[in-house]
């Protein structure tokens, strides 16, 4: 990588850093497209607020359903030399609970919130987002890549992704992105069906299924016996995942790339396939600043500095 | 390497009719008073348990529900499985400090005074309970206890016996663990004293790395940005206050 990747008539105004990270997502405005993922710290008002303390551009909740879930017992996640691997089981108090945290949060955070959802059916999808747009999120994020019927997630297929972004669709007027899977062979074509459905914004990518066992207790470590991988391992699936849906989309639709960012420069790689905006999840307890987006937003913009970027539009892949 | 490390029960001490501390065969060296770690029994379920002693590791439980109660009936040769410590642990700071709780909150506290008296900073501990058979054994440095009922020791709550003794002596740090409304007691008469006071907090774990976001209390987090809160947390919204269950779903304290 270098100078030469970046366009030439940038060079001589290396713009102070302050505006540089600014932009835009489904019409709405941030200071930086870093947004706090789904099911990291994002499950009270307090934590999304502060989440805007540390920097972060946007900030999505943890995902609700239409009644109180407890989700899985213990362990739910552990950390295995930074292979982080969860099955939290989307535990969340219910939407009638939840209304009220993202209320406050929308309320006092000072970024918009993104206020994330799943349902076990099509029709709850439904009622959850009437019912949680009711606390008027900048935006909706709809878990799509949660089970559906044994042995599959709504974002298995593109019918059941799209069956899901219509009735959303139908049932709010806050815009929304479909969270996916990566599981799947064809991640390109759900993201289109779900666009084609509604879907204002794709995110990709959720965790990886994945499993730990523990040889000496002869048990799988996680309680749901499989779970969810996230970090740093799977960075180069959401590349390529990111990559997929881009094209697979065209140019217009934002897409939220999300999976192992940890670094500024793991940013850029992720706008560069082709995001728009950049979740970032487990980096942000693995990170020791105390404002972990700060610090990201900051090495993006080095970056940019150095090599001679003015705006996030120009990281784009050399042709 | 697996993430859950191996210790054996080499001693199940029942301490009163609540309380079983118990020892096992593998020391955590580098777990400070206060930390956390998360206890695993596979097939079961895994939760956080204060750290009561170091060479060997010691865990002081308290029978509630189902989990403890399993721990409270291990026997020697049992097998744990553990992760951590965890956490941001007691702060040992000043020359003369004190110690204040009751329960299985006590165990901590113990081990803060073994600490307190390698480096040779005097400590004096109050333990309480409700009656003569719950209260703990005492700790490595002057121990007062109090009863509600006064059936052992001082008669009343902690907070008397606190109050008898700061009438009469300063202490630069007071430490405390138990129920939350107890700390919040002792930290305001820590306060009104001029001392500086840590209070040992908990939530609802699951991750217990600061993760999922479960255990928080207001914008904090009790698994790193505790589970040792100073006087600071008494300004917390959700401090004494709101309780959040396994679903995230806030409960009155
Ligand atoms: C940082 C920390 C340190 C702790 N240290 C000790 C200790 O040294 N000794 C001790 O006996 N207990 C300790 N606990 C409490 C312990 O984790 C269990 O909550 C307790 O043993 C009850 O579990 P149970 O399954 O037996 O009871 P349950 O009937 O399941 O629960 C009883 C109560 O414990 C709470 N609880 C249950 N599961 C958890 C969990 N995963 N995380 C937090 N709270 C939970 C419930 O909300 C309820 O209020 C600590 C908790 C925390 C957060
Ligand atoms: C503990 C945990 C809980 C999560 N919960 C949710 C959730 O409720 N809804 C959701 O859409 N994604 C959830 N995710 C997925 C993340 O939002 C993110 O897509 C994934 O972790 C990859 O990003 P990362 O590598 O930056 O963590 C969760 C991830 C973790 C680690
Ligand atoms: S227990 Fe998960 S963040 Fe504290």
């Amino acid at each position: 990588m270098g100078v030469q990747s970046c366009p030439k008539e940038y060079m001589p105004h290396r713009t102070k850093g302050a505006f540089m990270l600014e932009t835009t997502l489904c019409g709405i405005k941030l200071r930086n497209p870093l947004i706090l993922a789904s099911g990291i710290r994002g499950n009270s008002a307090g934590l999304l607020i502060r989440a805007g303390k540390e920097g972060a551009g946007a900030a999505t909740s943890k995902s609700c359903s239409l009644l109180p879930h407890e989700g899985h017992a213990n362990p739910t996640m552990v950390d295995i030399d930074g292979t982080y691997i969860n099955a939290i089981g989307l535990s969340n108090p219910g939407v009638d609970d939840e209304i009220y945290e993202i209320r406050e949060a929308v309320a006092k955070a000072g970024i918009p919130i993104i206020a994330s959802f799943y349902a076990g059916k099509v029709s709850d999808f439904a009622a959850v987002a009437a019912r949680i747009s009711e606390a008027k999120p900048a935006m909706l994020e709809v878990d799509i890549s949660c089970p559906s019927r044994k042995d599959a997630l709504f974002s298995s297929y593109a019918k059941d992704a799209s069956e899901v972004c219509l009735a959303v669709r139908d049932a709010t007027s806050i815009p929304f992105s479909a969270k996916l899977s990566p599981d799947v062979p064809n991640i390109g074509e759900i993201a289109r069906a779900c666009v084609a459905s509604g879907a204002s914004c794709i995110t990709a990518i959720n965790t990886i299924g994945g499993m730990y066992i523990d040889a000496h207790a002869r048990h799988a470590v996680l309680a749901n016996s499989f779970g969810g991988i996230s970090g740093a391992a799977i960075k180069p699936v959401a590349l390529k995942s990111v990559y997929l849906v881009r094209k697979a989309i065209g140019p217009e639709v934002p897409i939220i790339g999300t999976g192992g960012v940890f670094t500024g420069i793991d940013a850029i790689e992720m706008l560069m396939a082709g995001a728009t905006c950049v979740g970032v999840g487990t980096a942000i307890a693995t990170r020791k600043e105390s404002a972990p987006f700060k610090a990201i937003a900051q090495e993006m913009e080095s970056f940019m500095k150095k090599e001679g970027y003015r705006k996030l539009a120009d990281l784009k892949l050399q042709e | 390497m697996p993430i859950h490390q191996i210790a054996t029960v080499t001693k199940a001490e029942k301490e009163n009719g609540i309380v079983t501390t118990l020892t096992f065969d593998t020391p955590l060296s580098h777990a400070q008073p206060g930390q956390f770690v998360m206890l695993w029994l596979p097939g079961f379920d895994e939760k956080p348990y204060g750290v009561a002693g170091v060479s060997p590791l010691r865990i002081s439980v308290g029978a509630r529900g189902p989990f403890s109660k399993k721990l409270c009936g291990m026997e020697k040769g049992d097998r744990v499985w553990l992760r951590g410590p965890y956490g941001k642990g007691f702060e040992l700071k000043g020359k003369k400090i004190l110690l204040v709780g009751g329960g299985y909150g006590f165990g901590p506290l113990r081990f803060l005074a073994e600490v307190a008296r390698k480096r040779k900073v005097s400590a004096t501990a109050i333990c309480g309970a409700r009656s003569k058979g719950l209260l703990m054994l005492p700790a490595a440095c002057k121990t007062i206890f109090t009863t509600d009922d006064g059936s052992a020791g001082t008669k009343g709550n902690v907070l008397v016996a606190m109050k008898e003794l700061l009438a009469k002596e300063r202490f630069d740090v007071v430490y405390t663990c138990g129920p939350e409304r107890m700390m919040s007691a002792v930290a305001y008469e820590a306060k009104a004293h001029k001392a500086g006071c840590q209070l040992l907090l908990e939530r609802y774990m699951k991750c217990g790395i600061g993760i999922c976001g479960h255990c928080c209390i207001g914008d904090k987090l009790v698994c790193i940005d505790g589970p040792m809160f100073g006087l600071e947390i008494l300004e917390n919204p959700e401090f004494c206050k709101v309780w959040r269950t396994k679903t995230g779903k806030r409960v009155p304290i």
